[in-house]
């Protein structure tokens, strides 16, 4: 597998083929028609997935009906709407055509994202100085709310300690793996690392209802321990204890399945890494009477910090926003809300709008640092071209 | 994953393999593979515990622990009736083709229209191409909670809300930002002497995109499809919220979510259910593991 910042995401040349510049530049016309092509496709699309949605589920069509309609208009007709716009924009004079056609490709994706993430996040942290109704304004009153609310604080707390240790863990262990995975043939390499992130593939939802069923409890006198942690716990001599309701411990319960699913990724990631260490170095220090955990610590390591930073940035910014495993196994009861679950329960079940909204702005600005991040990796990369 | 590499390798290792014995191959590295496999059974005995109870009677499964099928083997009861009850009475049948008309359009629909965005970002110039680029890896890690109170809004005074349509759409959006920068960063990779040699040729873009970059780009495009396809598959909080718990266009994450909360002790169902849901993703996982990987390595920065 290539090395992940380069190769994978291909990053190389990319010179833009300029437009014959013929006539005058730009005016208030062409910029007209780009924004007109731009929503051509989304209205368009909207329209007909609209039509789709209400008119033909309301006569409860056959369920294998809609599936082949949505795909006939997912591939088609989107396809079939862009080659439409295409076709009309080629048929416009010249020195418009070179200005409009590059709106006919990235007009639909920007006019999507704007109405999917800009436009949300503006509104977001407007109503995140509005009252729980969503009216009037009410400064920072949510945000003092959040900060002062045993409930929302006992989220924040939760969250950071999630923030902390389920990246912390998944990396090792990934490391650990990935490292004496790296040791094997390659076939049995490739053969062990499967079993490891297979549970990439399983939803939060099914992992919970996994782990629920390894947690499960009975009270003494209530027939056998099905669970296989009471099975062990009672194995030992032990009584049987309802571990999801043992706060604080409780939330490391429900950090281990997150940590369960998320090793593979780190595992995957990390031995790509490992694997371009170029092997000329290693072996210098080997022959240098370097023991293999030198070897590790003060030459593999330090030549994988940039893809460390990068597992570690990507697990951080998923346990922020973890939700399904909180809902599901404790509905955030019992100690254990964390921040992205409160948001919910604070806007569908409280029905605190303001509230809601200012907890997600909280989690915008949590991730925010990581963002900045991201970017500067990428305006670096493209530097380097 | 490098396949290969992984083939020369192995016809190398088999040859190399064979001088020394069985038995000092086998404990060659021992306590490496000694922690390799005690990982292993570690990671992989939740989920056997829940596939082994799927199949166990109602009684047994209630009666005593998955494990001690282990201790009386031959005596046991297995039975596909947990199956049967979860895919009729408890609607997963259902469910299951609810969740397949939400992902291939929610699938599809982005690759496409990322698909343009991308060859337009990377091949054709216009105003602001740089910093919209910078826009869209800005917003590859915006949490989706940002969106959901004014989305859901939107979606009520248009009246979509709880329809398929509203999902299709959501998940495009949210899958844009990833799908334009992987593809970008492909798609921006192709020789540009292939793109001038076209257009010298007298292709339009479009004609150059249609049958020269699509055709060239399909590793990357499947590597997308599978992921996006797995997330929209293993989504519970967009089905939640868009499209709520009817039973009549309610998801496999959703279906479950619900058989938790009424049935939670019911554990025959819940495993059955459970191996549900996960049954797609696995063969997905199985089957196209190369590029799920090659999917998931460059889906790194997904927000």
């Amino acid at each position: 597998m290539p090395d992940i910042d380069e190769a994978a995401l291909g990053v190389e040349k990319t010179r833009p083929i300029k437009p014959i510049r013929k006539g005058p530049g730009p005016n208030l016309l062409t910029q007209l028609m780009r924004i007109g092509v731009s929503l051509v496709v989304p209205v368009l699309a909207f329209g007909i997935l609209y039509w789709a949605g209400t008119v033909l589920l309301d006569e409860n069509a056959n369920r294998l009906v809609v599936v082949l309609m949505a795909l006939i208009i997912g591939v088609l007709g989107v396809f079939a709407l862009f080659y439409g716009m295409n076709w009309l924009v080629m048929r416009l004079p010249e020195r418009y055509r070179h200005f409009v056609l590059p709106f006919v490709f990235v007009g639909p994706a920007l006019v999507l994202l704007s109405v999917f993430l800009v436009y949300p996040t503006v509104v977001t942290v407007k109503l995140s100085f509005q009252n729980n109704l969503g009216e009037g304004f009410v400064g920072w009153d949510n945000y003092v709310d959040i900060f002062t609310d045993p409930g929302t604080l006992e989220a924040l707390r939760n969250s950071f300690l999630w923030v902390i240790i389920v990246p912390a863990f998944a990396v090792g262990v990934g490391l650990l793996f990935a490292v004496l995975a790296d040791k094997l043939g390659s076939k049995g390499e490739a053969f062990s690392k499967s079993f490891i992130f297979m549970p990439m593939a399983i939803s939060f939802v099914g992992a919970s209802i996994v782990w629920r069923f390894i947690y499960n409890f009975r009270p003494e006198g209530f027939g056998e321990q099905i669970g296989l942690f009471n099975g062990i716990w009672t194995g030992l001599g032990f009584e049987p204890v309802a571990w999801l309701l043992q706060e604080p411990w409780n939330n490391l319960y429900l950090m281990v399945i997150l940590v369960w699913l998320q090793v593979g990724f780190a595992m995957v990631i990390l031995s790509a890494g490992i694997k371009s260490v170029p092997s000329d170095i290693i072996e210098a220090a080997r022959i240098d009477g370097a023991k293999e955990v030198q070897v590790f610590w003060r030459v593999i390591i330090p030549s994988i910090s940039s893809t460390l930073v990068v597992v570690l940035t990507t697990i951080v910014i998923t346990v922020w926003k973890v939700f399904d495993i909180v809902y599901v196994m404790t509905s955030g009861e019992f100690g254990t809300s964390v921040v992205a679950e409160r948001m919910v329960t604070e806007f569908f079940t409280f029905g605190n709008e303001g509230r809601g909204a200012a907890l997600a702005v909280v989690l915008l600005v949590a991730i925010t640092p990581l963002m900045v991040l991201n970017v500067r990796r990428f305006q670096a990369q493209e530097a380097q071209r | 994953m490098t396949t290969s590499t992984a083939e020369t390798t192995r016809t190398e290792s088999a040859s190399a393999a064979k001088k020394p014995g069985f038995w000092k191959r086998v404990f060659h590295l021992w306590p490496v593979k000694l922690v390799i496999l005690i990982i292993i059974i570690i990671w992989i005995i939740p989920t056997v515990g829940v596939l082994i109870s799927s199949f166990r009677p109602p009684d047994a499964v209630n009666a005593n622990g998955w494990w001690t099928v282990f201790s009386n083997l031959g005596s046991n009861e297995w039975t596909l009736s947990n199956y049967s009850d979860v895919l009729t009475s408890e609607g997963f049948g259902n469910s299951f083709l609810n969740s397949l008309s939400v992902t291939i359009p929610a699938t599809v629909m982005p690759i496409t229209i990322a698909a343009f965005a991308a060859y337009g970002f990377a091949w054709m110039d216009f105003p602001g191409r740089q910093w919209l680029f910078v826009v869209v890896v800005a917003l590859l890690v915006i949490p989706l909670q940002m969106a959901l109170i004014p989305l859901l809004r939107l979606y009520t005074t248009i009246n979509l809300n709880g329809t398929f349509p509203a999902v299709w759409l959501a998940h495009t959006g949210f899958g844009l930002p990833l799908a334009i920068y992987l593809l970008r960063n492909y798609i921006g990779s192709l020789p540009s002497s292939m793109m001038e040699s076209a257009s010298i040729d007298g292709a339009t873009p479009f004609e150059t995109f249609t049958k020269l970059v699509v055709p060239l780009s399909v590793p990357v495009l499947a590597s997308f499809a599978i992921f996006q396809f797995l997330w929209v598959w293993n989504d519970l909080l967009i089905a939640l919220v868009f499209l709520g718990g009817e039973p009549d266009v309610r998801v496999v994450t959703l279906a479950l979510n619900n058989l938790n909360g009424s049935r939670g002790q019911a554990w025959h169902l819940l495993t059955a259910g459970a191996f549900i849901t996960m049954a797609l993703p696995l063969v997905v996982f199985l089957s196209l593991q190369r590029y799920f990987v090659r999917g998931l390595t460059a889906g790194s920065v997904k927000g």
